[in-house]
């Protein structure tokens, strides 16, 4: 029994593997979102630890997130318009937070504190046979694993988002209140120039990200192998993987999600 | 019952079924053995496709279980019962839990029904009073035998035995060596069992195979195989060191 006759797969067509079986195990799992029976049980737990055991850190992030892009724009606005324009700066603000800071700030938080999870106790099931295990005793794996982590994530990621949105925009407000900013024209402008779908952009981007999140812990997980080192790899490259597909996808999707430029 | 034809499985490259034939008779029980890494673990797991053959067949009930749909495949493992080498406790669900899981999926039983049956399938492996506990809080053989419970809860036609004895102490091991015995007697269960333990694979077996570079080399009675002259395993059975067997 020698390893000299393993077959080489070159790096890039690896890549495509790879996104083949990302694919696959998307397809399954959201065919399984409307198929009976649900692990009811295993969701509530999910949507418990993604979304409310994440606010703590939503709120740290997104509340230093709206504090300094208010003072960043304050900034700008006081050098280059001069005193007295820092009130036009609101509707910048809230633009910018809801629109992209929030959602990457969430969507990389949950990563590093949801996605690795996923990795780390599926990819321990896996090599301690669990795995094996839930489908010898007549459970999907897929079904009981993947679908309650996977939907509670694309539930939770835009409920966590307008959450860090109104905490973003009250601290940017906050911060300019501070420095004396006219705080009726503010609001007014604020309220005047941020529509309804800037807001709702952001959480269609929280949710591609959610699902992102899910898909890719998971698969990390149920391919782990190689013992307590390769679930650690497992989570390594959750992290990198998840963290870089959401900077790239945010970039498109801002792109190709409409915007009002008036 | 089961027929496995011409089974070949590579992981990587590296070959570790090659062309394996093997048939076990209902309700019969057949002990495989061989050395660590052979591949013993990998056969019995492609019994219930956990894995899938690259190349071969595997017949159960003269059914071909390649091809069988999702419906037709779940009512397959449900004859099936497993223990695995490592036990493969759920380790975020009690012991109760645990044993009842197949049950939950299999059977329709009321909560009361289940509990009894938890109870008496754990009594069976020599266990009280530990349903409330976590994986985590039992000892190895312990854990073997929880999982033992977990996988005759649910009564299985055919249970497959990966190593039970492996971690347990010597009187304990007699005792599932007695479990395997009864469970054919009462319930006319066929068995395959994996085991290192020649002292126990003589008195379980109804067969004796021998797992070597991919292929069953040899196989008979308990009798045929204590006689046997193939030196492969003969060595095996004595436990030499020395002897055709050069690779460890
Ligand atoms: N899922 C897997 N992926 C890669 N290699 C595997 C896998 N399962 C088993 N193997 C390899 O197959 C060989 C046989 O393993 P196994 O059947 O567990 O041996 P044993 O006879 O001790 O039970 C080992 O070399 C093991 O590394
Ligand atoms: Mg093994």
């Amino acid at each position: 029994m020698t390893m000299s006759n393993r077959t080489k797969i070159p790096s890039y067509l690896m890549f495509f593997e790879q996104l083949g079986e990302i694919g696959i195990l998307l397809a399954r799992t959201l065919r399984n979102f409307f198929r009976k029976p649900w692990e009811r049980e295993l969701f509530l737990q999910q949507l418990e630890e993604i979304g409310v055991r994440s606010l703590p850190v939503v709120s740290l992030t997104a509340a230093f997130g709206g504090l300094v892009f208010g003072l960043q724009t304050y900034i700008g606005f006081h050098r280059y318009i001069g005193q007295g324009s820092e009130a036009y700066g609101g509707p910048i603000i809230s633009l910018g937070l809801t629109k992209e800071l929030i959602p990457i700030l969430v969507g990389l938080m949950v990563t590093g504190r949801v996605g690795s999870a996923m990795a780390a106790e599926i990819g321990t099931m896996r090599i301690t046979e669990q795995v094996d295990a839930l489908y010898t005793l007549g459970a999907d794996p897929n079904r009981y694993l993947v679908v309650p982590r996977t939907m509670a994530s694309i539930i939770m990621l835009p409920c966590l988002t307008l959450y860090g949105d109104i905490i973003g925009i009250a601290c940017g407000y906050f911060y300019n209140a501070l420095m004396g900013v006219n705080r009726t024209l503010y609001w007014r402008n604020t309220l005047l120039y941020l529509e309804l779908w800037d807001i709702v952009s952001g959480l269609i981007k929280a949710l591609i990200f959610g699902l992102v999140i899910a898909i890719i812990g998971c698969w990390q997980g149920l391919n782990a192998e190689g013992g307590a080192e390769g679930v650690g790899r497992a989570t390594t490259r959750t992290v990198v993987i998840a963290s870089i597909s959401i900077l790239i996808l945010n970039f498109f999707l801002s792109r190709m999600l409409p915007a009002n430029i008036g | 019952m089961i027929q496995i034809v011409d089974l070949h499985k590579s992981f990587g490259g590296k070959k570790v079924l090659d062309g394996l034939n093997l048939d076990i008779k209902k309700g019969e029980t057949v002990v495989v053995i061989g050395q660590s890494g052979s591949g013993k673990s990998v056969l019995i797991k492609h019994l219930i496709g956990i894995i899938r053959p690259d190349k071969g067949e595997i017949f159960i009930d003269g059914t071909e279980i390649c091809c069988l749909s999702e419906d037709d495949f779940f009512k397959l493992r449900k004859r099936f019962g497993m223990l695995f080498q490592g036990a493969a406790l759920f380790d975020s669900l009690t012991v109760g839990q645990n044993v009842a899981f197949g049950l939950e999926r299999y059977r329709d039983f009321s909560e009361e029904e289940k509990q009894k049956i938890v109870r008496e399938s754990l009594a069976r492996v020599g266990l009280r009073g530990v349903e409330d506990l976590m994986p985590h809080e039992l000892s190895g053989g312990m854990k073997k035998r929880v999982g033992l419970a977990r996988a005759i809860a649910y009564k299985p036609e055919i249970i497959l035995y990966d190593e039970p004895s492996t971690g347990i102490d010597p009187i304990r091991a007699d005792a599932i060596n007695d479990l395997i015995i009864q469970m054919k007697k009462e319930m006319g269960v066929t068995s395959i069992v994996i085991t290192h333990d020649m002292v126990s694979a003589y008195k379980i077996a109804d067969r004796i195979a021998m797992l070597y570079e991919g292929k069953i080399i040899e196989e008979g009675t308990p009798e045929e195989i204590e006689k046997t002259e193939n030196e492969i395993v003969q060595q095996f059975i004595h436990g030499q060191a020395k002897g055709p067997i050069k690779e460890w």
